[in-house]
């Protein structure tokens, strides 16, 4: 579908990497150079027009944000350069005052290493524990074995919503709602789910969710973090400088913004926020159930495909989302992906970030599609085609 | 050299490997050598006495390149001293980076001369070197 909004789609061009980026629309393109064109000033400078027009556009996308997540009031949005910020933003903000020695903080081996990294470096200074829910059969995360995980000690659960090698959909609500029961906060890697599928952080009701722009369309470097408004005001901010502080005087005191500003330090990611809020538009306007529906159904039809090669391994064929990890007996990952480049199609190879998951699913390096909205039956076919000859891989994978 | 004769010798190292095998004996120098921009990853176990790589093997995860690279090496140098040793990297390197070289020293490691026309597969080629590198600066410093 709208194959036509991307410039990069007119070349030769078979794009299934998009977990780890999608293609950017003419649009959110156009948006950006407008800024930059047009009145590419700095924000919160009221004295003149272009100003006022560029703080105006900056902050019409927090609303765009706020009624896309269906968060109660746009002091729970915050921008933040990506994923990796807002989940180093919160873990070291937030939970760094908070957790006290042995409480326990529950991941999944299947998260990706930005969930996983701020975590370790955290248990390390204040002497915390970090578990693992353990994964089913299919390599997914059931309320079942989030309830026998949690101790009297777990503080914080912190997962993925989609994750970016199983492409399973976690249940977010009721796993929120057990662990509010017992006290326990969430925290939400949405990078996968978001330009996927409807999120509404109310009904969830999860305490944090993150997610990047740049996997749904918009530009890269920026980025969300959102918290209720409750937990935010008591999130320090990482970085201290021009932007946040309401007043300082010589004699080192100084007073900070109230929310959202006082997160934000420095002169922000204006082009990239104004990108943003043309992705989100570009996504509403096709619909976001849509592309659910149309990426499932493509993912379906990919499994079936795939599913007939008796040399092709998948590793998880369940999920609803469009991620589909794979390998072909006795070759390599990478140079199924070499091979692959050959023909322009673009894959990925490796461990994808989640460098743990090789304890659950015995097997280090995996090729990894990822489908969205813009890729096609035809694509699949071209693709089904170039990996039902082994031979052939064998004799063209190499330089 | 002709296309087919590089594409059979890298396959046959690929899929029969050369002294691969995990070794556990602190006589033996081990170094990990990976690929930061891809996945391939590789420990060497080298035995150098007097000089000389006296036993040498490999283990490991890696593309095709890698692995053949990582044979080919292995092959070639047992025995050698080190001084021939840093000679023939010296020229691989040359080779890989397209800079002038030996190709007489080189023997099998010829295979990898057109390397160079996919940028993003030199680093494969190059990963055994590295390691071999790291040994030998190792086995120096220890001496």
């Amino acid at each position: 579908m709208h194959r036509e909004d991307f410039v990069i789609l007119a070349n030769d061009l078979v794009y299934f990497d998009n977990a780890a980026t999608s293609l950017k629309p003419k649009t959110v393109i156009a948006k950006m150079d407008e800024y930059y064109n047009s009145y590419g000033v700095n924000i919160k400078r009221g004295d003149y027009d272009l100003s006022f027009k560029a703080d105006n556009e900056y902050e019409n996308v927090r609303s765009l944000v706020k009624d896309f997540i269906k968060a109660a009031n746009t002091n729970e949005i915050v921008f933040t350069s990506g994923v990796t910020e807002s989940l180093n933003l919160i873990v070291n903000g937030y939970f760094k005052d908070k957790l006290k020695v042995n409480d326990e903080i529950l991941l999944t081996k299947s998260e990706h290493a930005s969930n996983i990294l701020p975590w370790f470096r955290l248990s390390k200074e204040k002497d915390l524990n970090i578990n693992y829910i353990p994964l089913d059969n299919n390599y997914e995360v059931t309320l079942d074995n989030v309830k026998k995980a949690i101790t009297p000690n777990t503080k914080v659960i912190s997962i993925a919503h989609v994750t970016n090698v199983i492409g399973d959909v976690r249940p977010l609500k009721e796993i929120v709602k057990y662990a509010h029961s017992l006290g326990i906060l969430v925290v939400v890697d949405a990078a996968q789910s978001i330009p996927h599928m409807a999120v509404d952080v109310q009904d969830l009701n999860v305490d944090f969710l993150v997610f990047s722009a740049h996997k749904m369309c918009g530009p890269t470097g920026v980025g969300v973090l959102y918290g209720k408004e409750i937990l935010l005001e008591e999130v320090s901010p990482l970085n201290l400088g021009g932007g946040l502080n309401e007043s300082f005087t010589s004699d080192g005191k100084y007073t900070l913004k109230s929310l959202p500003y006082r997160l934000e330090a420095g002169t922000p990611n204006i082009a990239g926020v104004i990108g943003l809020g043309a992705a989100i538009k570009y996504l509403n306007n096709i619909g976001i159930d849509k592309i659910n529906d149309y990426v499932s159904s493509l993912k379906t039809y990919l499994v079936n495909r795939l599913s007939s090669i008796p040399y092709v391994k998948l590793v998880n064929s369940n999920g609803s989302s469009g991620i589909i990890a794979f390998n072909i007996e006795g070759i390599f990952s990478q140079d199924v992906a070499f091979y692959l480049n050959k023909y322009h199609i673009c894959v990925r190879a490796g461990n994808h970030c989640a460098k743990i998951l090789k304890d659950e699913i015995g097997i280090a390096n995996t090729v990894r599609i990822s489908l969205y909205f813009y890729n096609t039956k035809e694509e699949i076919d071209y693709f089904v085609s170039l990996i039902s000859d082994k031979n052939k891989i064998l004799k063209e994978m190499l330089p | 050299m002709n296309d087919e004769i590089r594409r059979e010798t890298i396959l046959e190292y690929n899929t029969h490997p050369f002294n691969k095998q995990t070794i556990d004996d602190d006589t033996y120098i081990k170094v990990n050598s990976n690929n930061e921009s891809c996945i391939d990853n590789i420990n060497l176990y080298i035995k150098i006495e007097n000089d000389i790589i006296k036993d040498f093997y490999f283990d490991g995860e890696a593309c095709a390149i890698t692995t053949s690279a990582t044979s080919i090496m292995i092959k070639s140098l047992l025995g050698k001293r080190i001084s021939e040793v840093l000679d023939f990297i010296t020229n691989y390197e040359n080779m890989i980076n397209e800079l002038p070289y030996n190709k007489k020293i080189l023997g099998e490691a010829n295979v990898y001369d057109e390397i160079y026309k996919q940028q993003n597969r030199k680093r494969c080629a190059l990963l055994p070197y590295i390691g071999l590198r790291k040994a030998i600066l190792e086995y120096q410093n220890n001496r």
